[in-house]
């Protein structure tokens, strides 16, 4: 009889929903088959067996939020490598008992998080070497499971979190003091909405996601905008022909896909705005991974166009059809949205002319992009007609200087009015 | 059909300890043991060689009588029974492995196991002491068939039960050689030198490292080889041994040290120059085994590159020592079971019942050069340790090196009497995470030599108090 554990999807993940089984009790699998699927906090992933039998029980039903790595979600039955069983007198007879003193000897998982609850008094469990180790990377105890007797944090969970990117207290520096309290939250009713007068969605693990991220970000990140106007009319004749000539190929290059690679371009030319701040010193990104904001069912993604700046428009197009699209199902996997080193917002096709998008911890600077419309403007004293969109960069002070973002709009300014330069 | 949930091979202390914790899980397990529950260690080396040792250590403390103010008149060791004492502990250590296994439904077969293939796990095939043959199926199989001594052919280093021994027939001497050449300055090798110098025999020792006990930290290897040689131990390091011949009047080593030639000669020559694993006599190449250097190539629970076949003790590798092969018995079994053990990671200590004695843990102080650790060391001597005067027992010292960026303890190196006693204190430290400010905040009950501990990590940050 073998246990099937709730995965861990990526090297940080805690907990999920178990969205959907695709088996039931009875149903034989074999390794490779998906038999369900899990919802982390930014996508749905399926889970593929890993061995072959049958499945005798479902442990934890569909729908279930929160289920922590590690949990038994579903048995197996004996195992079905054995030849043809005959009635099986002995794995059952042994199964159980080898369970039980499992069972009663374990620490319970449940224990951890209680163990580690923090200042008001309460003691977190950690040893000696794992709270230097934490206080030495700037990392929050509080935000460590500890894998070592009754959930106790050891050296390989610090270890593994300051790799995994556990975050870091809100304000970094000082992790015990800067950790913010939690805001007092009232109740609806007790701000005058009465029960009864809404439904309750439950919170999904993006939403909760979302919540404290940019929660934290928009709360900790001393950020502000930076807008600017762009006239795109020889944009939109560049890729007119482009996409003339790529028609026979099927790829069809969006005006985002220009943005998304004059941005890249313009982080090359002014790397001060491809950075994230640490408490250790100012990140200086290799490269430009540019990710690009998604708008799915329940939430939004930010899927990574790798190396951005060393991609031609057509192979940025293709990617980020194919992002977009295995966004929106869910199928992304987690190191394709995580890690991005600047981000891109593009809400044009709602008609929104500008906005100032919250930045995406710890990156640098965030852009949000409006509609490309017909605007009047004036040229050597003479009113005309151009394309014009409006683009707004919000920044991370720490990082992002005001005349670093401005030089980072001029680059992006230029490269996107005269596309021709991209090619340089 | 399996037969049973786990066959363990080998009843040492890897594999009957393995058992007993298969049994409290719940696993229908059986043992093979084709000599005596409770393997060497039990039988023909740690517990027994102990014995010994004491006796020596009880008949060498006579020669100091006049230091404690008492006397007596002609002390005498008799061989014959300070062996006799010797076997009679290991029976009764083997006595209460037979009893373990009775208790926990353990059923024992005696007899030799070769593995044949099967599934799903290899079947067991058990040549029976009593007679005839028996094969057993079981749905995991875990191999702990331990070790034997190294010979050396090539150079005529082979145990031939009468001038050249290897630990079986050092442990029970028939009458106590005049002179002794001991080939191997490990463990084994100090420790049998340091029983028959105790009962008067010329011992030498050879080593072909440039210092002795070479897995120690160098300094206790330069400590401990003047302790020994205050006791009239011989060494010759760094030296070569390029022949071994035997007469009928004894041996001759042949050696080369340092470019140059030298011939010894003793009654004697007991051969400790390390082990070769069991594995040739259970039908690795049967079942497709993967071995390297004839021990099994296992994971990190033990696992072998054979479906159902598991591994642990000396024939899965180094350290040698009984306490790992336990450890590791224990760890494979639950993994099998399914059990999930807590993320505890304790380090091996190595422990040598030489007089003085050596214990040791974690990095030498040049280990921890080489890995970059910039090592904080601190050391205390047990000479000005009040209840190591006290006892007349102020050899030796404390070493203790901790990392230099995160205070973490990472080794310790122990050279007196009962360090062998001591050592787990560091252990337990080191396995619980602790830093230099837990060792320098735990108060050390006075007067004992374990202060000496604290010292030294209070040494370690130019803070020792009673230097």
């Amino acid at each position: 009889m073998t246990d099937i554990l709730m995965p861990a999807l990526s090297p940080t993940m805690e907990e999920g929903g178990l969205a959907k089984w695709h088996v039931k009790p009875g149903d034989k699998i074999e390794p490779g088959q998906v038999i369900a699927e899990i919802e982390t906090d930014k996508a749905t992933m399926e889970v593929e067996a890993v061995d072959d039998g049958e499945i005798a029980e479902i442990l934890v039903p569909e729908g279930t939020q929160g289920v922590k790595v590690n949990t038994p979600i579903a048995r197996l039955k004996g195992d079905a490598a054995a030849p043809a069983p005959k009635p099986a007198e002995a794995p059952k007879a042994e199964a159980p008992k080898a369970a039980e003193p499992a069972k009663a000897e374990a620490p319970k998982p449940a224990s951890a998080p209680a163990a580690a609850k923090a200042e008001g008094g309460e003691r977190i469990f950690a040893s000696p070497l794992a709270r230097r180790l934490a206080a030495q990377a700037g990392l929050d105890l509080k935000a460590i499971k500890g894998s070592g007797p009754h959930g106790r944090i050891v050296k390989s969970d610090v270890d593994g979190a300051a790799k995994g990117g556990v975050a870091a207290p809100a304000g970094a520096a000082q992790p015990a003091k800067a950790g913010a309290e939690p805001r007092q939250v009232l109740s609806l009713e007790q701000m005058g909405i009465a029960p009864g007068s809404y439904d309750l969605v439950p919170l999904d693990g993006m939403r909760r996601t979302i919540a404290r991220r940019l929660t934290d970000s928009f709360r900790d990140v001393p950020h502000f905008p930076l807008t600017i106007d762009l006239e795109i009319d020889g944009l939109l004749a560049a890729r007119a022909k482009l996409n003339a000539l790529l028609e026979k190929s099927g790829v069809k290059v969006s005006v985002n896909d220009f943005v998304l690679k004059a941005s890249a371009m313009a982080l090359k030319l002014v790397p001060e705005a491809n950075a994230s701040y640490t408490p250790d010193g100012i990140a200086m990104h290799h490269h430009a991974d540019v990710a690009m904001a998604v708008a799915i069912d329940g939430g939004l993604i930010t899927p990574i166009i790798r190396a951005c700046e060393t991609k031609g428009l057509a192979q940025i197009a293709k990617e980020s059809k194919d992002l977009a699209e295995r966004a929106r199902s869910r199928k992304l996997k987690p190191e394709e949205f995580q890690g991005g080193t600047f981000s891109v917002s593009n809400l044009g096709m709602f008609g929104i002319k500008s906005f100032a998008s919250i930045i995406n911890e710890p990156q640098g600077a965030i852009m949000s992009v409006g509609v490309g419309e017909q605007r009047p403007v004036v040229k050597n004293g003479v009113l005309a007609v151009a394309t014009v969109m409006t683009v707004t960069l919000t920044c991370d002070h720490r990082v992002v200087d005001g005349a670093i973002g401005a030089k980072f709009l001029q680059a992006f300014k230029s490269l996107l009015e005269d596309p021709v330069t991209m090619l340089a | 059909m399996a037969d049973f949930d786990l066959i363990v091979i080998g009843s040492g202390p890897g594999g009957y300890v393995a058992a007993i914790r298969a049994s409290q899980l719940g696993l229908k397990t059986a043992i093979v043991e084709r000599e005596l529950l409770g393997g060497i260690c039990l039988n023909w080396g740690c517990i027994p060689t102990k014995a010994l040792l004491k006796s020596g250590e009880v008949f060498e403390k006579l020669s100091h009588l006049a230091d404690y103010g008492v006397s007596a008149s002609e002390p005498k060791a008799d061989l014959e029974k300070i062996v006799a004492r010797s076997r009679g502990v290991a029976k009764q250590m083997n006595s209460g492995v037979a009893f373990l296994m009775k208790k926990h439904k353990i059923e024992v077969i005696e007899g030799a196991a070769t593995l044949e293939k099967g599934s799903p796990a290899p079947k067991v095939v058990v040549k029976l002491k009593a007679g005839g043959e028996r094969t057993v199926q079981a749905k995991s199989v875990v191999l702990a068939v331990g070790a034997r001594s190294r010979p050396i052919p090539q150079i005529g280093l082979e145990a031939d039960g009468e001038r050249i021994w290897a630990y079986r027939e050092a442990l029970v001497p028939k009458s106590l050689p005049k002179s002794m050449l001991v080939v191997g300055s490990g463990a084994i090798g100090v420790e049998f030198a340091s029983f028959y110098r105790a009962l008067g025999c010329e011992v030498t020792v050879i080593e072909a490292i440039d210092r002795i006990v070479p897995v120690e930290d160098e300094e206790v290897s330069k400590a401990a080889q003047k302790a020994f040689e205050r006791r009239g131990i011989k060494f010759r390091v760094g030296a070569k041994v390029t022949k071994v011949s035997k007469s009928k009047a004894g041996v001759s080593i042949d050696l080369e040290a340092g470019g140059k030639a030298e011939t010894l000669t003793a009654d004697v020559c007991i051969a400790a120059v390390g082990i070769v694993a069991n594995t040739d006599q259970v039908g690795a190449d049967k079942v497709g085994l993967e071995l390297d250097r004839g021990h099994v190539k296992t994971g990190p629970h033990g696992e072998t590159n054979v479906p159902g076949l598991y591994a642990i003790g000396d024939c899965a590798g180094s350290p040698w020592l009984a306490h790992k092969a336990s450890h590791e018995g224990i760890h494979c079994v639950e993994h099998i079971a399914g059990f999930k053990s807590p993320n505890v990671h304790s380090p091996i200590a190595g422990c040598t019942y030489t007089q003085p004695q050596i214990a040791s843990v974690g990095l030498t102080e040049k280990q921890a050069k080489d890995q970059g650790r910039e090592p904080k060391v601190g050391r205390f001597p047990f000479r000005v340790n009040g209840k190591a005067v006290a006892a007349g027992e102020i050899e030796g010292f404390v070493k203790v090196v901790f990392d230099g960026k995160t205070g973490a303890l990472i080794g310790a190196h122990m050279l007196g009497a009962e360090v062998t006693e001591m050592i787990q204190g560091y252990v337990t430290a080191i396995t619980l995470e602790a830093t230099e400010e837990d060792l320098q905040s735990t108060v050390y009950p006075h007067p004992t030599m374990s202060e000496a501990m604290h010292e030294a990590a209070l040494d370690a940050y130019g803070r020792v108090l009673h230097l």
